[in-house]
């Protein structure tokens, strides 16, 4: 029988192989970010240990840096956790994106930026949207303070072995359509714990046609929908978008790389615990209208009722999720006034999404009444939106245009949605209180972030006449 | 971790039974970014008055407690909150031991994970030695881990039991971290086998 994708990188990074089931694999990229790091390092002072392999970590700040003025940091305890982590790199030699840095921006922004990011890595980060990475054929995921400790000590993490679940996505995308509707849609169908306890691999015949940034968004909410990581198999495109980076490989080093990842797929005859196929040919742009990304669908459908929910447990999740987000049964989504629009964060903050709101919002004005901002996910990206007069698009709209970070996805740094008010947002996550206590968020895609800036409510982004969007 | 296979140290004595852990660490320093540096809270509500001065009562302010290694407290003895805080604030104000007629089960295992030895002894026992510490019949005391047993200046030995698994992690100073790097050479050789690009350069 043939290996999957994920078991060639497993195999390829297990260093021991323990009876009781627990490997030991050998993690190619740490990344690392201020908030989940310092206790970590920390340990490492107690121990007396060092960092294993220095050159194999990278840190940046993202989480609760202000995008107004960066270096304005008025939190006491945020400004520490950034001081501590500059201290830390400093002391134990890891590379810091930090403020002053034209590298700097969200973790999950920078790594493929930079060329960090490669196929056949194993890549981890004390952050659980380290499965974007996964775009890149690349075996990355989230881990906790201690094995973030663990991994700076010995460059390994000992791990169960996950199940396997490919997901055939078929169909191409139509104008006004994006990877965030697909992966919002997926979710939306088979529910937010479909992907738990498995590595998915997506795969079918949509994935070609995808740039890496819409992989990224597909595999970046894989965590979303439960999954430990999700990855896609490297190409062209893949291999494209690598080629020339600041740490891809060079030369000699460049040609043996590719060789070795234009193998880097699952074989034809390989098994998967789970094998499920979603057509994407009908699919409309999604809007979620509850407190978890599968709580979502069609921007032309309705606000559901839970009296139609079809089992005890639905109904009261729809119930308390209609109450929290202060929406009425059967109320048309696209009725739904909005005060507030994000468009940022790691799902949705790279150079393709910020030029496909900028070609929505391109002579038109935000509503009345609405408070708009686009974060750009790194100081990369906000250069080259700069260099193409994006931000002056946004910006003429009347949008805010800020700085790189996390912002308004949780909330950490100034950037907060007031209790009651709502947002249309590219973040990953509608939680309860995620973008501010009482907040109300729905997750879109930046497309239909635009629009709803524009329009002041929900509106079907296909609607809109735009160059290159729709037909 | 530092290992622990023998001690000999100033005995500090604690007559206060379920001291819990917001008392060993009051929360007020749990948003501290670090695991070190908690010494100087440790039981900061009790060892401070109101304005900041040390209160000259409580049992390590005294003369004879300084430098104090090893803390003769009692009964169930770091109960309440998870908080590994309390262990690292121990643990940093120079305490290797904790004995106690009974030790909370959390706290317990925090020792071990943190280079503290936790030792359960008898409750009779541990009231006589807390008298005769009191009567100033001995300062310091030996103990043995490798032996299970500790030892009094004034040669009162007591026996001690303690979980092999645990004894063998501490004595060579083992936590997870020292598990895995029992693996070093499987490590070293998979590092030197690795391809160019697992690299980050
Ligand atoms: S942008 Fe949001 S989801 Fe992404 S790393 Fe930052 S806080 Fe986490």
């Amino acid at each position: 029988m043939g290996k999957t994708l994920f078991q060639k990188i497993w195999d390829a990074h297990v260093v021991k192989q323990l009876e009781d089931g627990q490997a030991l694999l050998y993690i190619d990229l740490h990344l690392v970010h201020e908030v989940t790091s310092p206790q970590a390092f920390a340990g490492l002072r107690f121990a007396n240990r060092s960092v294993r392999q220095p050159t194999q970590t990278y840190a940046t700040m993202d989480h609760n840096v202000p995008t107004v003025n960066p270096s304005d940091v008025r939190d006491a305890i945020a400004k520490k956790q950034i001081e501590t982590l500059m201290e830390n790199c400093r002391d134990f030699n890891v590379s810091l994106a930090d403020l002053d840095s034209p590298h700097q921006g969200i973790v999950h922004v920078i790594g493929p930026e930079l060329g960090l990011t490669l196929p056949g890595k194993t890549i981890v980060c004390g952050d659980s949207h380290t499965s974007t990475h996964g775009a890149f054929g690349a075996l990355a995921f989230g881990i906790g303070t201690s094995e973030v400790e663990h991994v700076l000590a010995t460059q390994c993490l000992w791990q169960t072995h996950p199940k396997t679940m490919r997901v055939q996505l078929n169909g191409s995308l139509k104008p006004g359509i994006t990877a965030k509707d697909v992966i919002l849609g997926l979710i939306a169908k088979y529910g937010v714990n479909f992907g738990t306890g498995h590595v998915i691999e997506y795969a079918g015949t949509l994935i070609p046609s995808l740039s890496m940034e819409q992989r990224m968004t597909i595999c970046n909410m894989s965590i979303e929908f439960g999954a430990r990581a999700g990855l896609i198999a490297p190409d062209e495109t893949t291999i494209e978008y690598v080629k020339g980076r600041a740490h891809a490989p060079q030369g000699e080093a460049w040609e043996a790389a590719v060789a070795e990842w234009k193998e880097l797929r699952s074989d034809a005859d390989a098994q998967f615990d789970v094998d499920i196929v979603f057509d994407i040919d009908d699919l409309e742009p999604q809007v979620t209208w509850g407190t978890n990304p599968g709580q979502g669908g069609s921007v032309n459908g309705f606000v559901p009722n839970p009296a139609d929910a079809k089992s005890d447990v639905e109904r009261r999740a729809i119930a308390q999720a209609l109450e929290y987000m202060g929406l009425e049964p059967g109320t048309r989504i696209s009725d739904i006034p909005i005060q507030h629009v994000f468009i940022g964060s790691c799902t949705n903050a790279r150079i393709e999404d910020l030029r496909l709101a900028a070609a929505v919002v391109k002579g038109r004005k935000v509503a009345d009444g609405v408070h708009a901002m686009v974060v750009p996910g790194s100081k990369q990206v906000k250069q080259q939106a700069e260099a193409e007069g994006l931000d002056k698009i946004f910006k003429e709209a009347g949008f805010e245009w800020r700085e790189p970070g996390c912002s308004m996805c949780l909330g950490m740094n100034p950037d907060i949605i007031p209790a009651g008010e709502r947002s249309a947002s590219t973040s990953n996550r509608n939680f309860e209180g995620r973008q501010g206590r009482g907040a109300r968020t729905h997750l879109v895609s930046p497309a239909m972030a635009a629009a709803a800036a524009i329009a002041g409510h929900f509106v079907d982004v296909r609607t809109f006449e735009v160059e290159g969007v729709t037909a | 971790m530092e290992p622990l296979v023998k001690h000999e140290g100033k005995v500090v004595c604690m007559n206060r039974v379920n001291v819990d852990t917001d008392q060993i660490i009051p929360k007020q320093f749990l948003k501290r970014i670090e695991r070190d540096g908690f010494g100087e809270f440790l039981f900061y509500d009790w060892r401070y008055e109101p304005n900041g001065n040390p209160r000259p009562s409580f049992e390590l302010n005294t003369e004879r407690a300084q430098g104090a290694s090893i803390l003769l407290a009692d009964a169930n003895f770091g109960c309440g909150s998870s908080r590994e805080h309390a262990v690292w604030a121990l643990q940093d104000y120079g305490f290797r031991v904790v004995i106690a007629p009974s030790i909370a089960d959390i706290f317990f295992n925090n020792c071990f994970k943190n280079g503290v030895l936790p030792i359960v002894i008898d409750q009779q026992v541990r009231n006589e030695l807390a008298q005769s510490h009191e009567r100033g019949e001995w300062e310091r005391m030996t103990v043995n881990l490798a032996d299970q047993v500790l030892e009094t200046d004034h040669g009162q030995r007591i026996a001690f039991d303690v979980d092999s698994h645990k004894k063998y992690m501490l004595m060579n100073g083992l936590d997870d971290i020292g598990l895995t790097l029992q693996y070093q050479a499987e490590i070293e050789a998979y590092e030197a086998k690795r391809k160019a690009y697992q690299f980050v350069y």
